[in-house]
């Protein structure tokens, strides 16, 4: 056993887990508001990536420009979602709404290919190459950069959520729309900032996600692996979308280099049938109670 | 104080037997210790503040729930673990609180749907549907034309899809899917909940005639003292997950104990004192 | 003008085609459906097989997701095991189709059988993705096992009538559309009966359902290996039609594709099944004749793929947020119009 080797990988593996964690937040932060399980976020990953390539590349923004407007760019198209689809749907069955996320996700995916054709594309270097070591063990700087800023988002989103009043109206949005409008809270206000929060935190993860390993059309299918870690963290908790995603990272890591690469996702699904089978709500979901 | 623990008529052995029913939700204590019996062809109501446990006590007997500990026995025959499909076979018939009926199906259907534990066709014979599966639809949909649409005055609405009936309609709907399941007692959660006056009456009627010519004993939650009063045989009392009180319904109606339950501790003159008080302060400012 | 029919019997009110009118549209059908292949060109019968074959796949997952309301992404991997088995059995032991056909959809309903253990604890939306995380778990198994031929998959031979090969799409529509049609009859019929007024309790009150005598268990299996029989015996069907059998073939999109199918055409009910798989077939089919026709339609080909895949998308989205009962209810509204003419409501 060569623990050098184990090391690293599980180091790269928690690395990617934090970028898992990132786009788990978009997705558990529409989760908690509205109740809709946001299928399409691996797509608006895409999107956040290509509007960055957008910016950064097609017009020639520098860095500290580019990154901002893809993450506003993503925020407006945040809100023209809930606008036109998930506020119109609300009160329907929850299959509703994940099929128009099933929809949005194809959508999402044509354009992609119709304005950028589906190759895969580059995004500009702006981290340096100098690798990081820790200890003995080598970790990509792209990784671990990538891994700082989703551990320092998510803790940011945590405390906003404890300590904010607004965290609390967002728990009340969720779980009853029609109490909390005649408690004063503007529902609607509530759900619009929630899509375009989640949709520029996932700008921000496809930006990382991107830049690691470059973009395409096909890159929505990192969203069935935040599925997983959501479902194992718990659909409606932040904290379990740190733990699960690290918890995934680590695992589809170890899966890769132990068994190969073929087997990763693989690994993740099997996982993810044994905590649905086991523990459906997750590690910190919250337990849904069916009254007669 | 306990009047009469048994309902009934004679010495004829009780249909359902309750005994030492508790029932624990986490730390929640829904039902205590709750026992009673229902005799052969009564009219026994269950009554209680909101929150006493009623409708608990309901899904323990229907088995929705399984009590901590305690029996429920059904003809003599032990049910406490008994899953809910096949007490519904055995003749357990059940109506909800809020009305549940299928919204996807029309009136027909849903009644059609009380029957389904006595019924025997199978996938395949569904799929072919030629031989035994037209049979025994016929056969159902004549026997519940005849005696249930027909009884319960709704064949004008045997088509219609549920979710377009006025509630009176839909209790009345509820009613007889729960008569389709051929029950030998009949639960009622709430018959005449939200009623007017005549619809009230007219379900009394249907529950009284339910009794007379079907043979069914009915056990029913309720909340209008009249229906109680003029229909039971017995009445138990729950609060706070206990029987606080069983008898005759005249019985019952004067304990002391009952009345506190309803109206709070203190006696009345004291609370019509305090009231009077706090209104002659309020006039004064 | 039809308003009111009238019937004089229970059994002729439970009857499928109740008025005149319907029994002669349905004669009419037949006789169209007995007339096309001998009138239609080689690719119009090619959409004829491939409508048909995605009708009775839709038909299953109808039952399933529209009736009894348990929502599964797992359909095109139930129409893989089905393809497999059929091909398998085709190439190595040579049996005649027909049971060939049994065959896979027995395999792709023990599949299902497998699925559907779990669904009593996970409900909803879990129960989707669980049936994702089946649709992965399968693809995996059809890639890496030397057995099912690996990622290069498998070349399936005609299937052989009295030792007529069926390898033209009109050998194939005689053995194809008559498949289909007796499983919708079979769709229909069920329900009518206490089986399919179950499934639809189950998904509209599952709880109550139980209470009323309906053991939960049991009858969520039995859509659920029904639904999958279903998609194997449509995937064996596939597997005659395209001859090649390979992991590509059941991809998750295709699920997602029967899953808009039938929300398109409206669930719970089989004319939306129907309704929803010829839309959703044909769709891309007149967008590509209809690019074919524009002036610079040449260039524009390139574009064809990505914009189905738009236009997929916003057809789910379009149907749900304006629709949501689908092609049926619209078609219900056209019938209620001609039913109620001259008058207006």
């Amino acid at each position: 056993m060569d623990w050098a080797y184990l090391f690293e990988i599980s180091l790269t593996g928690i690395a990617s887990g934090g970028l898992y964690a990132l786009a788990a937040l978009a997705f558990v932060m529409v989760y908690k508001a509205t109740k809709v399980v946001n299928i399409a976020i691996g797509e608006m990953l895409m999107i956040g990536a290509y509007l960055f390539f957008t910016f950064a590349v097609t017009f020639a923004f520098p860095l500290w420009l580019a990154v901002p407007a893809a993450v506003l760019a993503a925020g407006l198209l945040g809100a023209v979602i809930e606008r036109s689809m998930i506020r119109p749907l609300l009160g329907e069955p929850p299959i509703s709404v994940f099929m128009v996320m099933v929809g949005l996700s194809s959508v999402l995916v044509g354009l992609v290919e119709l304005i950028w054709t589906a190759d895969q594309r580059r995004l500009p270097d702006f981290v340096s190459n100098t690798p990081i070591m820790i200890g003995d063990a080598f970790l990509a700087p792209k990784v671990f950069y990538g891994a700082l800023v989703a551990v320092v988002l998510i803790a940011v989103v945590l405390l906003v959520f404890r300590y904010w009043r607004g965290g609390v109206a967002l728990r009340a949005t969720a779980s009853d729309p029609a109490a909390a409008y005649s408690m004063g809270i503007n529902v609607p206000r509530v759900f619009s900032l929630t899509w375009v929060a989640s949709a520029m935190i996932a700008a921000v993860s496809g930006i990382i996600v991107g830049s690691i390993g470059g973009i395409s059309s096909s890159m929505g299918v990192f969203g069935l692996s935040v599925l997983v870690v959501v479902i194992v963290g718990g659909l409606d908790s932040v904290l379990g979308a740190l733990v699960g995603g690290l918890l995934i990272g680590l695992v589809e890591a170890l899966a890769g280099a132990f068994l190969g690469g073929e087997y990763k996702l693989l690994v993740t699904f099997i996982v993810l049938v044994l905590v649905l089978m086991i523990r459906p709500y997750g590690l910190f979901g919250t337990h849904e109670i069916e009254r007669l | 104080m306990e009047t009469n623990p048994q309902g009934g008529h004679g010495n004829a052995p009780p249909l359902l037997q309750i005994d030492g029913i508790t029932l624990t939700f986490g730390g929640v204590r829904a039902l205590s210790d709750v026992g009673f019996s229902v005799a052969a062809g009564s009219v026994t109501a269950i009554i209680g503040p909101n929150g006493a446990g009623k409708t608990s006590l309901f899904n323990t007997v229907s088995g929705f729930y399984r009590p901590t500990c305690g029996q429920v026995r059904f003809k003599g025959q032990d049910i406490t673990h008994l899953s809910a499909p096949k007490r519904a076979k055995l003749g357990l018939g059940r109506s909800f609180q809020n009305i549940a009926l299928f919204r996807g199906m029309t009136v027909l259907d849903n009644i059609k749907l009380g029957r389904h534990a006595h019924l025997k066709t199978n996938v395949l014979d569904a799929l072919f549907y030629l031989g035994r599966a037209r049979r025994e639809e016929a056969e159902l949909r004549a026997d519940i034309e005849e005696r249930i649409i027909d009884f319960l005055e709704i064949d004008h609405i045997r088509h219609a899809p549920v979710s377009a009936l006025p509630y009176g309609l839909q209790k009345r709907v509820e009613m007889a899917r729960a008569l389709a399941m051929q029950p030998e007692i009949l639960l009622l959660d709430e018959p005449v909940a939200g009623m007017n006056r005549e619809e009230t009456e007219d379900m009394a009627r249907f529950i009284l005639d339910v009794r007379e010519e079907w043979g069914v004993t009915v056990l029913m939650v309720e909340h209008d003292m009249g229906m109680v009063m003029d229909l039971s045989d017995h009445v138990v009392v729950l609060n706070f997950g206990q029987v606080i009180a069983q008898g005759t319904p005249v019985a019952v109606q004067g304990d002391p104990e009952v009345i506190r339950a309803y109206l709070g501790s203190g006696d009345v003159g004291d609370l019509r004192r305090r009231l009077h008080a706090g209104l002659a302060a309020r006039e004064a400012v | 003008m039809r308003i009111g029919t009238l019937k004089e019997t229970y059994i002729a009110d439970a009857a499928l085609f109740d008025s005149r009118t319907q029994q002669v549209w349905l004669a009419v059908g037949a006789a169209l459906l007995l007339l096309f292949p001998f009138m239609a060109s080689d690719y119009w019968l090619y959409l004829a097989c491939l409508v048909s074959i995605n009708v009775a796949s839709a038909t299953g997952l109808n039952i399933l997701t529209g009736y009894t309301g348990l929502v599964s992404l797992g359909q095109a991997a139930f129409m893989g095991l089905g393809a497999y088995t059929v091909a398998l059995l085709e190439l190595r032991v040579g049996s005649p189709f027909l049971l060939n056909l049994l065959a896979g959809g027995f395999v792709a309903m023990l599949g299902g059988l497998i699925v559907g253990i779990p669904s009593l604890r996970v409900k909803g939306l879990y129960l989707a993705i669980a049936t994702i995380a089946a649709s992965f778990i399968a693809h995996f198994l059809f890639a890496n096992t030397a057995f099912t031929g690996g990622t290069g998959g498998l070349t399936v031979p005609p299937a052989k009538l009295f030792g007529v090969p069926l390898d033209t799409s009109f050998r194939l529509y005689w053995v194809i559309v008559p498949a289909t049609v007796l499983m919708l009859l079979g769709g229909a019929n069920l329900f009518r009966t206490r089986v399919g007024r179950a499934f639809i309790a189950i998904r509209d009150r599952d709880i109550s359902a139980e209470v009323l005598g309906i053991p939960l268990l049991r009858y969520k299996l039995l859509s659920f290996g029904l639904s999958s029989f279903y998609a194997g015996v449509a995937g064996g069907l596939w597997a005659y039609f395209f001859r090649v059998v390979t992991p590509e073939s059941f991809p998750l999109s295709m699920s997602i594709f029967f899953l808009a199918a039938i929300i398109v055409g409206g669930m719970g009910s089989i004319l939306g099944g129907i309704l929803g798989a010829v839309f959703m077939t044909m769709v891309p089919e007149l967008l590509k004749l209809g690019v074919a026709l524009l002036p610079r339609g040449t260039e524009l080909t390139v574009f064809l793929s990505p914009v189905r895949t738009v236009l997929f998308g916003l057809l789910i989205i379009g149907f749900l947020v304006f629709e949501p009962h689908g092609l049926a209810e619209v078609w219900r509204r056209i019938r209620r119009f001609f039913h109620l003419w001259p008058f207006r409501n």
